[in-house]
């Protein structure tokens, strides 16, 4: 790789590269859905390290650049259908947070790829398995995360 | 010596869950890795450690090993959550030192590679330590509960529960939108296997609802709003207009036949479209509340304003026509909600192959129990259309469910009742009755018996999957006959059998409105369209909103007896959520760090519930913890990170991020 590029992720040398990806799902929707993918023993890749919320708006935007500064691949969010939320509009909160962190990401250089937002009902059990299939696929194709931003200041914050 | 002047103890607990954990993860390298995780004092794996030894050990341990927090790895912590959070409160720990990680629904039924589920649980497990040495000790809220209920349906599930909790003297508010209560059981002849005249055992407990002084019943009537919380609901209903004062009418009908129509020009629906009534009605003889009612779109003065209103001549003194009432909206403090709005019939012109609606005697299951009901249509004759007996008669089991093309699931109804319709054929008409069958599916008391009783009457059973309805004869005998195109699977080969009448046992389907409902009460739906109960076997009647109950076949396709059987639990749920006066509330509300706020606002127009008011003196915000229901929403929002959410503050979070991805 070139010098200038940090490598954050531990992406070992043995084998093919499996990618980290850490999820954020809300308590009501998307968690349900992994728990019924499971009680329906739908088998879907192990690359993902699922992080509990109780509704998607609480995802701090700073949470995804904190999970990307410390190793993920791969960030993805889940959240309630729109007019699912069980907070009745957490997950809108959640859409307009996300629309600005992908411009943000993307003059990282962080590839699109790398981060995704999904509405997953609790009924979406196959839904689980398949964003996740297809999200570590995308993702192990991409490699693991370089960036130009030297590891130590990325999540610090930037002096007025 | 205090926790905060020594290193915080935890224990680690892996649960093998029998072989559903243990088969796939390795769990005692897991506890052997946890074991050597900077603050874990104890780890350990077991077999089932949510039972009494499990929960004992992590009590004994705590004492033993001083243990200041516990992580348990074992399912999903909406199953087990509550009891491991009550272990460790026996145990002497504040129950919110607890963190669960979900190495069942999440890894080992998900993963076949059984290396990659065990580094899965290893980083599970890493976070939740890493996380919970940060937890604080919490306290639940504690709520009131209005002992007020609100039962939305009045079908036999709403009446049913209804009478439950009236009867245990509480106050019920029962809305039902149809001008009567007794939904789709009202419209049936005779119930399975039973043979019961379905109107016998349900019209007693519709006019129970209508004495009874602890039932207000409102028909007409649909929930529009939904605010509050467990045992303080704030509920709106819209209550459409019956033009008909309730109080004075005597249900004499004398105001029906004074009606300018001489004749019924609207689709009766009670009686399935197959009879016509007037505009002002009475939906059947039985009707609660024994009341007349107006149907706006057909009545000339409602519509035109110029009719002879002979209706109100006939009522005379008492005056119970009211042309000028208008919709109202009416509010209503309960403390729990029983949601009992049932299902709807499979429409059969969706399988156009099946011939509805291109034949005019192929008929829906529905169709034929008002048929065959004495107070239906035709006062109890099986007739074709043209009046005639038919000779012989094909009931389609299975239109609508077990079925890629429409529903997968089994309506679980339609064989029982498919019989039950082949036996009440046969015995009105005397004519030759087909079942096609996929399954027979008979599990319930007295069922296979019935079953059993069916075959000596001589029905005949065909075991296939009709391929399709159609009047092409091929030679003479099918000359003016409906024809089932059908493989036989037990005989081995493709019949054609003419017959007079089809019948198609349409399966259950979420009602059509089902997911207004659904957003309405804050509840989720499963993945056919019914509601989503809160765990499929231990809390079938309860919801993710909590004080919300189910009841009926809005959860899913049951029978009568189910659907009452319920109805009782949901009404002892609410009943046990009265009698316990108050609830405890999650803590996982928001707060707000007074001193750091810096007055911005920005959190304010964030909640959904305005919990949050800015304090003008002080120029800070502040959340008023009654009304937060803790999404966190605010949290996420606050540029200067002083709101944070009990359960869920950032730091926790962040441990728990360098936790799955083992930064250091």
């Amino acid at each position: 790789m070139p010098e200038d590029l940090v490598q954050l992720s531990s992406g070992t040398d043995e084998g093919p590269f499996e990618p980290k990806i850490v999820a954020f799902f809300c308590n009501w929707c998307t968690y349900l859905a992994a728990d019924l993918a499971g009680t329906s023993r739908f088998k879907y890749a192990p690359n993902i390290r699922v992080i509990r919320v109780m509704c998607s708006g609480r995802i701090d935007p700073q949470f995804i650049l904190d999970a990307f500064a410390k190793g993920a691949d791969g960030v993805l969010i889940g959240g309630c259908h729109p007019g699912d939320c069980h907070y009745q509009e957490g997950n809108y909160k959640t859409y307009r947070r996300v629309q600005v962190l992908k411009h943000m990401l993307r003059d990282l250089g962080i590839e699109e790829d790398r981060f995704r937002l999904e509405w997953i009902s609790a009924a979406e059990g196959d839904r689980v398995r398949s964003v996740v299939n297809d999200m570590v696929q995308k993702v192990r194709a991409l490699g693991p995360l370089k960036i130009q931003v030297p590891q130590e200041t990325f999540s610090e914050e930037v002096p007025a | 010596m205090s926790e905060a002047k020594r290193t915080i103890r935890v224990g680690v607990y892996i649960c093998h869950c029998g072989h559903n954990i243990g088969a796939v993860v390795d769990c005692k390298a897991v506890a052997d890795y946890a074991a050597n995780l900077p603050n874990v004092t104890i780890a350990r794996d077991y077999k089932y450690m949510c039972s009494d030894p499990g929960q004992e050990m992590v009590q004994q341990d705590i004492k033993e090993f001083q243990l200041d927090r516990v992580v348990v790895a074992s399912c999903s912590p909406l199953l087990h959550e509550h009891t491991f959070r009550e272990a460790l409160a026996h145990g002497g720990l504040n129950p919110f030192y607890l963190q669960m990680v979900n190495i069942r629904e999440h890894d080992s039924w998900v993963h076949t590679d059984k290396d990659a589920a065990t580094e899965k649980a290893k980083d599970l497990v890493r976070a939740a330590v890493r996380r919970v040495v940060l937890h604080k000790p919490l306290e639940r809220r504690q709520v009131g509960i209005n002992p007020n209920v609100l039962v939305v349906g009045g079908g036999i599930a709403g009446i049913h529960a209804a009478l439950t909790l009236a009867n245990a003297g509480k106050k019920v508010i029962l809305v039902e939108r149809e001008p009567t209560i007794g939904g789709h059981m009202a419209k049936f002849d005779k119930t399975f296997p039973t043979m019961d005249c379905a109107a016998c055992i349900l019209t007693p407990k519709m006019s129970q609802v209508r004495n009874h002084p602890n039932i207000t019943l409102w028909t007409l009537s649909e929930v529009t709003k939904v605010e509050g919380y467990m045992g303080n609901y704030k509920v709106t209903v819209k209550r459409w207009p019956r033009y008909i004062l309730e109080d004075a009418c005597i249900g004499c009908q004398e105001c029906i036949d004074a009606c300018v129509f001489k004749e019924g020009k609207t689709e009766d629906a009670f009686n399935e479209g197959l009879a016509k009534r007037k505009p002002i009605y009475i939906p059947f003889p039985q009707a609660v509340p024994q009341t007349v009612v107006i149907d706006p779109a057909a009545c000339i003065q409602l519509k035109t304003g110029r009719c002879k209103k002979t209706c109100v001549e006939a009522c005379g003194e008492r005056k119970a026509i009211r042309f000028d009432m208008q919709e109202t909206d009416q509010v209503v403090d309960v403390g729990s909600i029983i949601i009992a709005t049932g299902y709807k019939t499979f429409d059969a012109a969706r399988m156009p192959d099946l011939g509805y609606g291109i034949y005019p005697n192929v008929y829906t299951a529905l169709e034929i129990e008002r048929l065959v009901n004495a107070s239906g249509p035709t006062a109890g004759e099986v007739v074709l259309r043209d009046g005639s007996k038919p000779q012989s008669v094909g009931i389609i089991h299975c239109v609508g469910s077990r079925d890629a093309r429409t529903n997968p699931h089994c309506s679980r109804v339609c064989c029982m009742y498919s019989l039950k319709l082949a036996h009440l054929i046969k015995e009105h008409t005397g004519a030759e009755v087909f079942n096609f069958y996929i399954d027979m599916r008979t599990p319930g008391k007295g069922f296979e018996e019935f079953y059993q009783k069916l075959l000596h009457e001589g029905v005949h059973m065909i075991r296939g999957k009709v391929a399709e309805v159609t009047d092409w004869a091929l030679d003479p005998t099918e000359e003016g006959k409906l024809i089932l195109r059908v493989e036989d699977t037990l005989a081995g080969f493709v019949r054609r059998i003419p017959v007079d009448m089809v019948v198609l046992s349409t399966g259950l389907e979420p009602q059509e409105d089902a997911n207004e409902v659904r957003r309405l009460f804050n509840i989720s739906c499963s993945p056919g369209g019914f509601f989503l109960e809160r765990h499929p076997k231990l809390a079938p009647v309860s919801t993710f909103s909590d004080g919300v109950f189910l009841a009926g076949c809005c959860q899913g396709p049951k029978d009568i007896p189910d659907t009452v059987a319920q109805a009782g639990a949901a009404a002892a749920e609410a009943l046990a959520l009265i009698d316990a006066n108050v609830q405890e509330l999650e803590p996982n509300t928001a707060f707000i760090v007074q001193e750091e706020c810096s007055g911005c606002k920005t959190c304010i127009p964030m909640c959904p519930y305005s919990a949050i008011s800015f304090k003008e003196d002080l120029k800070v915000a502040y959340i008023n913890e009654a009304l937060c229901k803790g999404c966190g929403t605010c949290v996420a929002a606050c540029p200067s990170g002083t709101i944070k959410q009990n359960l869920f503050e950032d730091e926790e979070i962040y441990e728990e991020i360098k936790g799955v991805l083992n930064y250091a």
